[in-house]
Formats: structure tokens, C-alpha cells, sequence
């Protein structure tokens, strides 16, 4: 039970990571129709320019600068790169922030190295805040839960309850009205992706210190955001974050428990074969969850796709 | 109409089915793949060529889906994979069992095994195209690159699978033991692949493929399920790249996890993009140049990936038609007999423009060895110069050429802009 509770406090970090990921991904391909393939790019350059700032200023004026280095970073990008782009069709606009996730990687590469940065957690937060059944909770894992929940709700606040949510909402959907109405649309277009972008960079300030930051992170992360928001439906923000959740505590408990495919076939009422070094089946038999945990997501997507091809919570015809 | 071209068609009142015109390019590249080996003797050049080859086929496969289908996958490296990996457990089989199987009908089974992987994941993936497509094709990469560490039985885990070419039955007394014979065999899957290639996106369905990527509306309204067509062009391209993973295990004779995953997957969509996604021969080209820069510039700088993502992004900025579009500009020009008028403009402004980015590619160059250079070691070439890289000469001296070769082309471009607009303009003045 106690462990299960651990678990359960494990996925919830994850899935609010990645959720802290997706929830720009999925605001940004609402709004312009494309997805953006550099996001978890910026979700590593949030980790690097925090560790650079760090270095000088401490861990938590690198919180406070390093993203909104970084959107206005993801800001230019979007006017100067993607709106140029645009033209050409969502495909190209793909091709675009594809070849930007490559691109980022290797000036990363170029100027902090292939090696891992020791960009570590701040001396404040580095204590067990609780221990459950004798499985310490680091404090850094709190605050890392603490600081999602804020920005959601206020997100959800800015969204919901602003004028400039107001407007950022009728832009999604009637963008030529609102313009006519007088608001600058592209403006809000370059807004929200500067946000976007600005909230994977938070994602990879405090991410950094505890999963690494080294240049291949971006790759590491980038694929799961992108089922993530898949699974929760192009655009959904609520289905990003079930999603997210979900994703969060799938891996975590598969990881956790030992389950063995072994187990489970010969539960079923199949028989152990004697020899397994050379049946055809041999990797089925011995595969463990903790071995596939990191498929599950993928396996999800595909299921998801096949049987409900909009997503959790998509509209029918995203 | 000459009298070779009625000689060559079997015309009954349409259009020639096969024209010299037509088939004299093929005829010479098959010529020239012929003489490639007496030209460039050395092994290395050989693998270098096979290696083009091989890639040519597997961007070829690529384009019927990015160019002529418009679906865009980030996992197009899996079918390629999926078919080697068959290829090599065929190639132990024959060698386990003496299975009656000649290697050069190998690529075959390679493509037919991709086709079989297509045929099964196209059945979902190709519902939608565009983003949806894009997302599907990159889960499905990643989930089958994961399970190949996974699956020991058929993907050999972390060491890949490997088998060996030269235990096969001997066709013609050839053992396949030499590079030049392998070449030979693949040069020939090359152009009978390109031309299968060629050839598909002349038939309907080829035809209807370019249809449903500009407009699926209007194709299904025509009565074309758009799902279908797509779903043809992708177990289509799905057999040829099979072929293409056929060429390489009987080329490399080993297969890994790295064939599978994301970065293979993502190699192909810059040489195809960078050849020129809008014409057939636009992924030949892209193909021979991406696999001349990685083996020439790989050897020269260690920040060349840096370099080609600075080309990729830019190709797609400014010239989404990638090479083969940037010269099929100069079709116009040379048709009105006016391409001569852009000699002089290009020669103004691209010069000053090489300069500035060997200047910039020195600048940087320079930076790089100062920051991640072993310490004390000081001494570095660059465009066969030796020197100490912690001086500050070297450096000025390349910022000079990156900002003075930018200013001359900023100051030569509108004059190769107007010689641009003369040039496809036809005499006597309206278009």
C-alpha cells in the first residue's frame, strides 16, 4: 500500500513534466494547425541556459530568466521562421520545426559539448521532505509537483478568466473574426507560442537537475510529448493532461512491479516450453514490464489510433 | 515524330508509350553507372557508391510518399529496416539450410517483408494524411525501434544480426566476395527500382496519388477513396524501401537497432528534402550530394552536422523546392535563350556570398576549437592553414571576409534580382 502511494507520487512528477510539455504543444497546434517538432528543443534549452545562469546567479534567478529567455527565443522563432513558412502548407511548416529540433541540438552540441552538465539541485531544496514506509520523498520532487500545479491553474486562470485568454480563445477558433474586430492575431499567434515555448522552458529548468541535461534529452522526452498529446487528442488541453497523467503512472507502476510475461502465460494456461534458447517465441516469454516500460506509451498511441483515432478527448474531426 | 521514336513506341493512336526522348536518360545514367567503376577504381570509392546507391533507392521510396503522396513520415526508416533484417536471416538460412536462393533475388524478399510491415501499419496510418500521418508514422518508428532491443529472436538485441553474403549459391561463377560485384548487383537494383519507381508515378494510380496530396476533397469527389490511393502509395513505397534494406544487408551484412530508429528516419527526410521533393530526379541528387558531404566534410570538421542543419533549415526558408527546384527555375530562362543575361549577376553576388559563409563556417570553426579543444593545444587548420586558434588575427580576419562578403552580395542582389525578372521575361514584354 505504502509503495503503491510512492508510486503513485513518482507517476504524478512525470505526468505533470510532461504535461508541462504537451499543454504548449497542444495550445500551439490548436492555434496554428501545425505541431511543433522543436518543442522539447526549447524544453532543453530551458535546461541549459538555466544551468548557465545558475552557474552566476543560483538556481532560482535561472528559474526566472532562463524561460522567458526562452520564449522570447520561441517568439522569434515563430515570426520570423514559421509565419515565413507558412505559406508553403502544414507539411513544409513540419519539415520547418523538424529540421529546428536538429538544428538546436547540434548549437547546443557546439557550445556546451556531448558531455552531461552538472546541473544539480539547489542546496535549499536538497533534503527528504517525508518518508512513506521508509521510501524517502526528496523535497525537490514537491516542489517540482508544486510549481506544475501552479502554472496549470494559472494558465487555466489567464485562459479562462482574463481578457487576454478571452481573445486568445475566439482566436482559436474564428481567427478572421476577432481580426476584425480589431485585435492583432499574428501578435496573439506569436504570443502564445512565445508562451508555449516558455513553459517547456520552465519544464526543462527543473527537469534538468534530475533527469540530466545533456543533448540528447530533447530526443529522450521529445517523442513521448508528441504521443501524449496524440493519445489525449490534437488540441485538447484536458486531454493532454489526462494523458500525461496517465502516461506518468503507466511507466512508473510497470517500472515499479515485476511483472513477468512468464506469469501471465502460464496463468492463462499455456505451458513453459523446456528449451526456450531456441523457440521461435523465446523474447515473449521472457519479457518483464519493467523492460517494456518505456514502449508502453507508443503501444497506447497505436492502440488509441486504431480504436479511437481522435484521441481521448479529440474532436471528432481534428 | 522521328522514325526511331515510332520504332520504339507500340503506340495504337495515343501518345508513344516509350520515347527516345524519354528513355535517353535513363539509358545514360545506366551508362554512366556502368563506367563509374572504371573511373573511380579505389575501394573506398566503391563503398562510398554503394552507399549512394542504396540511399538513392530508400529517398526514391521516400519520395512516393513525401513528393508524390504529400504524407509525411517520420518513420519510413522502419520498412527499410523490416526488409534487411529479413534479408539477413535469409542470407543465414541459405547458409544454415542451403535454401536454393541466389543472393541477387535477395533484395526481393527484402521488399516484399517491407511491403508486408506497410501493408499492416498503412491499414491505420493512412486514414488521415498531414499531421496525423506525420505523428502515427513517428510512434509506430519509435515502437518498433524499441522493440527491436526487445525482441532478441528476430532483431539480435543490442548487436544487430549479421550474416555473410558469400555462402549463397554462386550465380555465374560470382561468389560476391568483391565490392565491385556487389556494386554491380546494386547498381542494377538501382535502376530497376528507380524505373519500377518512375514508372508508378506515371500510372493512374500514381497520377491519383499527386491528385489526393493537392486536393483529397476534390479526388474523392471524383469518386477516388483518398484513403485508398494513399494507402497504395504507401505499401508501394514500403516494398521499395524493403529493396532498399535488401541492398544494404547484402552490402554491409549486418543489421542494428540504429536502421530502425528516429535518426535514420529523419537522414532520409533531409536528403529528400534537400534533393528536391517536387521532381522525380530530386532525391537522386539529394542523395549523391548528402552522401559526398558526410564522407568528405565528416573528415574535414567535426561541426559539419551543424552545418547541414544551417542548410536544411535554410532550404526549407527560402527554397522549398530544394535543388532539383532551384535548377528547374532555369528551365524558363534557358527555353527563351536568356540564361546568359543571369551569368554575370550570379558571378557578382554568389562569390562575395561563398566568401561570407567560408567565413562564417571559419569564424565558427575557430570558436569551437577555442572552447572544446584539448587544454595547451593552440594549433589548428583550416582551409589548409595552420594556426594558433587562442590569437585573435585569424579570427578578424575571418570576420572580415563574413561581413565584407555579405555587404558586396546584399549590394549585388538587387541587380541579379532584375537580371532574374529580364531573363524570365519573353521578348516583346507581357507574360
Amino acid at each position: 500500500m505504502d509503495l503503491i502511494l510512492v508510486n503513485l507520487i513518482d507517476g504524478l512528477v512525470t505526468g505533470l513534466l510532461l504535461f508541462m510539455l504537451s499543454a504548449g504543444l497542444t495550445l500551439i497546434f490548436s492555434m496554428m494547425g501545425v505541431l511543433n517538432f522543436a518543442h522539447a528543443s526549447f524544453y532543453m534549452l530551458g535546461a541549459y541556459f538555466a544551468y548557465q545562469i545558475s552557474m552566476f546567479l543560483g538556481f532560482w534567478m535561472g528559474l526566472l530568466i532562463a524561460p522567458i529567455v526562452v520564449g522570447v527565443l520561441g517568439a522569434l522563432v515563430e515570426r520570423y521562421g514559421l509565419r515565413r513558412v507558412h505559406q508553403y502548407g502544414h507539411v513544409p511548416e513540419l519539415i520547418f520545426t523538424f529540421g529546428l529540433a536538429l538544428l538546436i541540438e547540434e548549437i547546443v552540441q557546439f557550445i556546451w559539448g556531448k558531455d552531461q552538465m552538472p546541473y544539480s539541485i539547489p542546496e535549499v531544496l536538497n533534503f527528504t521532505a517525508l518518508s512513506i514506509a521508509g521510501n524517502a520523498i526528496p523535497a525537490y520532487k514537491v516542489f517540482m509537483i508544486f510549481t506544475s500545479v501552479a502554472i496549470f491553474i494559472a494558465l487555466l486562470y489567464v485562459l479562462t478568466r482574463t481578457r487576454v485568454g478571452m481573445i486568445i480563445q475566439a482566436a482559436l477558433s474564428y481567427p478572421r473574426t476577432v481580426e476584425a474586430l480589431g485585435h492583432n492575431v499574428p501578435l496573439v499567434f506569436m504570443g502564445v507560442f512565445g508562451v508555449g515555448t516558455a513553459l517547456a522552458g520552465v519544464a526543462g529548468v527543473i527537469a534538468g537537475p534530475v533527469l540530466s541535461t545533456f543533448p540528447g534529452m530533447a530526443l529522450v522526452l521529445g517523442s513521448i510529448v508528441f504521443v501524449t498529446i496524440v493519445i489525449g487528442g490534437l488540441g485538447s488541453l484536458w486531454g493532454a493532461l489526462v494523458a500525461s497523467l496517465l502516461i506518468g503512472w503507466i511507466t512508473t507502476f510497470a517500472k515499479a512491479y515485476n511483472i513477468r510475461m512468464e506469469d501471465i502465460l502460464t496463468g492463462i494456461g499455456f505451458e513453459k516450453p523446456v528449451d526456450l534458447s531456441e523457440h521461435m517465441l523465446r523474447d515473449l516469454w521472457t519479457i518483464t514490464s519493467p523492460q517494456i516500460a518505456d514502449i508502453l506509451p507508443y503501444l497506447l498511441m497505436v492502440l488509441i489510433l486504431v480504436f479511437r483515432p481522435y484521441g481521448l478527448f479529440g474532436k471528432r474531426d481534428a | 515524330m522521328t522514325s526511331q521514336t515510332q520504332n520504339l513506341s507500340r503506340s495504337r493512336g495515343r501518345a508513344p508509350l516509350v520515347t527516345l526522348s524519354g528513355a535517353l536518360p535513363w539509358l545514360i545514367c545506366t551508362l554512366f553507372l556502368l563506367l563509374m567503376p572504371l573511373i573511380f577504381t579505389s575501394n573506398s570509392a566503391l563503398t562510398i557508391m554503394n552507399q549512394m546507391a542504396i540511399t538513392i533507392v530508400f529517398a526514391l521510396a521516400y519520395n512516393m510518399l513525401l513528393g508524390q503522396g504529400g504524407m509525411l513520415s517520420f518513420g519510413h526508416a522502419v520498412y527499410m529496416g523490416m526488409g534487411g533484417f529479413m534479408c539477413v536471416h535469409l542470407m543465414n538460412y541459405v547458409e544454415d539450410m542451403s535454401l536454393p536462393i541466389p543472393l541477387p533475388v535477395l533484395p526481393i524478399f527484402g521488399g516484399l517483408f517491407g511491403m508486408g510491415v506497410a501493408l499492416i501499419v498503412g491499414s491505420f496510418s493512412t486514414r488521415k494524411a498531414g499531421t496525423v500521418f506525420a505523428m502515427i508514422s513517428l510512434g509506430v518508428g519509435e515502437l518498433i525501434a524499441a522493440c527491436s532491443v526487445i525482441v532478441v529472436a528476430f532483431f539480435g538485441g543490442e548487436e544487430g544480426v549479421s550474416g555473410d553474403r558469400t555462402y549463397g549459391l554462386p550465380v555465374f561463377g560470382i561468389e560476391f566476395l568483391h565490392q565491385i560485384e556487389v556494386y554491380y548487383l546494386t547498381a542494377f537494383w538501382l535502376v530497376l527500382s528507380a524505373l519500377l519507381m518512375f514508372l508508378f508515378s506515371r500510372t493512374p494510380i500514381g497520377r491519383m496519388a499527386n491528385a489526393v496530396r493537392d486536393n483529397p476533397e476534390r479526388a474523392e469527389f471524383l469518386g477516388y477513396s483518398a484513403r485508398w490511393v494513399r494507402f497504395y502509395s504507401f505499401v508501394a513505397s514500403g516494398f521499395f524501401a524493403g529493396i532498399a534494406g535488401g541492398l544494404f544487408a547484402v552490402n554491409y551484412e549486418i543489421l542494428t537497432e540504429e536502421n530502425l530508429n528516429l535518426a535514420t528516419s529523419g537522414s532520409i527526410l533531409l536528403v529528400t528534402f534537400l534533393g528536391g521533393v517536387g521532381f522525380f530526379f530530386g532525391p537522386i541528387i539529394g542523395a549523391i550530394l548528402f552522401t559526398l558531404l558526410q564522407t568528405v566534410l565528416s573528415l574535414q570538421t567535426e561541426i559539419w552536422q551543424l552545418y547541414l542543419g544551417v542548410l536544411f533549415v535554410a532550404t526549407v526558408m527560402f527554397f522549398p523546392g530544394g535543388l532539383a527546384g532551384v535548377i528547374m527555375m532555369h528551365a524558363l530562362p534557358m527555353r527563351l535563350g536568356k540564361a546568359g543575361l543571369l551569368i554575370k549577376p550570379y558571378f557578382k553576388t554568389l562569390v562575395p556570398a561563398v566568401i561570407s559563409m567560408a567565413g562564417v563556417a571559419a569564424v565558427l570553426e575557430i570558436l569551437y576549437h577555442i572552447r572544446h579543444a584539448a587544454l595547451g593545444e593552440n594549433e589548428m587548420t583550416l582551409f589548409w592553414v595552420s594556426f594558433d586558434s587562442h590569437s585573435p588575427l585569424p579570427l578578424i580576419l575571418a570576420v572580415v571576409a563574413m561581413v565584407a562578403g555579405f555587404w558586396l552580395a546584399r549590394r549585388g542582389a538587387p541587380e541579379m534580382a532584375e537580371a532574374w525578372h529580364k531573363a524570365n521575361t519573353p521578348d516583346g514584354g507581357a507574360v
